[in-house]
């Protein structure tokens, strides 16, 4: 079997406020920081999998993308897969 | 309805089971039981309660683990047979969660936890769990979350209201939720999630009676 790397990106959609973002991009203003025009909060979810193929592993991580990771009612995801 | 007996479901982390349960039987003299969310058998229970706290420790999302355990796997045939689940906060996380009810909850607008009395209109009467004989249009719950402000996108709002679903509005919206929503429905009404406390408001020592009639309200009449 295959040994995959997955880097699963979960964010909240552009719609969403995200107040954590925004308390961010104010102390980033207050630390100095300029020309920041907008600061969004996100997770990184890190996978690593078996698999026979990358197919068959991506259809694992869409479930798990889909039903857990993210709720799609708030959030996107997208992931990169890495084979080792 | 003597042996109608009301399950409180207990997660790792619920910390209001024990309110409910006070509520339940100590005001309201319901015959009330936990239910370990590892049980899969609601077979002796008549109506459910999601009580609040941190279920799982509220890792990933409020809710988002919780949803994956036996009993909420079961609730799904319990709903359908047209028995009662009642939500309150992390109790209509986990329902939003796991797709009994529309929406989601996320983070307070101004990031704080807020605990408080907050002043709810009483919007639709569907399911019955709060018009009462008098008619009362405004009631008074405590709220203590940090993730309860409700969201949703606009076709699932215009279907909340044509459908007469949003149960409670803040007066004075705490946390930034979309139309002020504080409660909603399911569409047969047998569904309420809510994010304020109706158990702690079953006692005018502790502040109030305004939650007796939804948990009352649990024995459909």
């Amino acid at each position: 079997m295959d040994q995959f790397a997955v880097k699963v990106f979960v964010r909240l959609r552009p719609s969403v406020l995200d107040p954590a973002g925004e308390a961010t991009k104010s102390a980033s203003i207050k630390l100095g920081a300029e020309g920041i025009k907008s600061l969004r909060i996100g997770k990184m979810i890190e996978v690593k999998m078996e698999g026979n193929a990358e197919n068959e592993v991506r259809e694992k991580i869409d479930l798990l993308c889909d039903r857990l990771f993210a709720n799609t009612v708030i959030e996107d995801y997208e992931y990169s897969l890495e084979k080792l | 309805m003597d042996n109608f007996t009301v399950g409180v479901v207990v997660f790792p982390g619920s910390n209001c089971d024990r309110d409910v349960l006070w509520a339940l039987e100590g005001c309201l003299d319901i015959r009330t039981k936990y239910l370990w969310h590892e049980s899969s058998d609601l077979s002796d229970v008549d109506a459910i309660v999601l009580p609040g706290g941190f279920s799982y420790g509220d890792y990933l999302r409020c809710g988002a683990i919780a949803r994956f355990s036996p009993l909420i796997n079961a609730l799904d045939d319990f709903v359908k047979s047209g028995r009662r689940v009642l939500g309150i906060c992390n109790g209509f996380q986990i329902l939003t969660e796991s797709g009994f009810l529309p929406g989601a909850l996320t983070a307070n607008k101004n990031l704080n936890f807020i605990c408080d009395d907050v002043e709810l209109d009483i919007v639709s009467s569907k399911g019955g769990w709060f018009n009462d004989g008098v008619e009362k249009q405004t009631i008074k719950l405590p709220i203590a979350h940090g993730e309860g402000r409700y969201h949703c996108d606009s076709n699932t709002l215009k279907k909340l209201v044509d459908n007469e679903l949003i149960a409670l509005r803040y007066k004075n919206n705490p946390n930034g939720s979309s139309f002020d929503i504080a409660g909603i429905t399911n569409e047969k009404g047998n569904v309420l999630g809510l994010m304020p406390h109706p158990e702690r408001a079953c006692d005018e020592t502790i502040g109030g009676t305004d939650g007796l009639f939804t948990l009352k309200s649990l024995i459909f009449k």
